[in-house]
């Protein structure tokens, strides 16, 4: 079925953990980020997968929720060496990030930045810039999902109900169900026709 | 028992967890902000913190939440770092676990009928919601913890953010030279 039967199985499991490690700790941001540098080193370095295979397996990954770059780890592990690959592709990913964040839990505590001013006024001066690194995606995944004039109401009412706090529509589970559901219905019973898509990649959110 | 309540809330947002990072903070804010667990700002802290470090979102606040959570626990029971230790792994197994199995074993069948109406119909439909999502994320941290409290610290705030926008949307300039230079400016300005 695959090349990589014929590896060394022991040695495999350590490189793919070691692969998706060395991805782990050396990509920023996650997502999108990641994705073309385990393609790089899944398909051009290791040649574990050929460039199709590893586009049929980034599909599945996006069309789980999750963290995308944990989903496609899990699906190549998946691919290489059933489950047991699956779980270390899937530990390496989170080790890294994982013990990162816990050293600066451990040692940047909120009483850390508050009792020094030089902190206080360097997170002053990050929050604001944070709080606009979240409003630039609304945007470009507003343009990426094709959101019109006529579809634009319902992000907006969706923003507006969970910013409201009240109890129950304030909760995103709800939306997230709704979403599906609706689109499900009126899909299926011809209400609104979709544009067919030839791969479907572009179809899962981003 | 905050454990547990920790697990389910991580549980909750690993299975309902579509459209990434940033539309996932939306049921962060929603599981552990609003119920008081951590502060606005130690949560807007937390995000600042993941874009400068490597991994993803997801790993990363579930990592933090876990271990600032218990260790500031009313009860203070959990005061101590192991506790702590122990509520970040049970929080990132947590938010990795449902869509562990999704795509082990539902990840296929999607996969193979995305061509089909009902597939393609619940994307289209989650997609208008993930967008929403995201802004109301937005919204939710334009508060008085991150922008300030009194005017010349609120209209400070938003010059930064406003450059900042303008640099990620208009410049190739990557998010964490943004937050590195947010950082040295706040530093000088306040």
């Amino acid at each position: 079925m695959m090349k990589s039967e014929s590896k060394a199985k022991g040695s495999q499991l350590r490189t793919l953990f070691g692969t998706f490690f060395k991805i782990g700790a050396f990509t920023f941001g996650g997502g999108w980020a990641m994705i073309s540098i385990i393609e790089r080193e899944i398909v051009d370095k290791h040649h574990w997968l050929d460039k199709r295979d590893f586009l049929d397996l980034l599909a599945v990954a996006q069309s789980m929720p999750g963290i995308l770059a944990v989903n496609i780890s899990v699906v190549v592990g998946d691919k290489l060496r059933g489950l047991r690959g699956s779980i270390a592709a899937a530990l390496g990913t989170i080790m890294p990030s994982f013990l990162i964040i816990l050293a600066i839990a451990m040692f940047l505590t909120p009483e850390t930045i508050t009792s020094n001013p030089v902190l206080t006024a360097i997170f002053k001066g990050i929050r604001p810039a944070v709080v606009a690194l979240i409003v630039a995606p609304v945007i470009s995944s507003a343009k990426a999902s094709g959101i019109g004039w006529k579809t634009c109401w319902i992000p907006a009412v969706v923003a507006l109900l969970i910013w409201s706090k009240l109890p129950v529509v304030s909760n995103p589970i709800l939306y997230i169900t709704l979403g599906g559901l609706c689109g499900w219905y009126l899909t299926t019973r011809g209400i609104i026709a979709l544009e067919s898509s030839k791969s479907g990649k572009e179809d899962a959110s981003k | 028992m905050i454990f547990l309540r920790l697990i389910w809330s991580y549980l909750k947002i690993g299975l309902f967890g579509f459209g990434g990072g940033y539309a996932m903070l939306a049921l962060i804010e929603n599981e552990i902000v609003t119920p008081g667990w951590i502060t606005e700002r130690m949560f807007t802290d937390i995000v600042a913190i993941s874009q400068m470090t490597p991994g993803p979102i997801g790993i990363n606040s579930a990592t933090y939440i876990g271990y600032v959570a218990v260790t500031n626990d009313p009860s203070g029971m959990f005061a101590s770092p192991i506790w702590g230790i122990l509520g970040s792994v049970l929080c990132t197994l947590a938010v990795v676990l449902p869509p562990f199995l999704l795509v082990l074993y539902a990840g296929h069948y999607v996969a193979r009928h995305h061509d089909s109406a009902a597939i393609r119909g619940i994307f289209a439909g989650l997609r208008p919601v993930v967008v929403g999502l995201i802004a109301s994320a937005a919204l939710l941290l334009m508060n008085k913890a991150n922008f300030g409290e009194t005017s010349p610290d609120i209209l400070k705030s938003i010059g930064i953010a406003g450059a900042s926008l303008c640099a990620v949307m208009f410049t190739k300039i990557h998010p964490i030279w943004v937050i590195v230079a947010a950082g040295a400016l706040g530093f000088l300005i306040f």
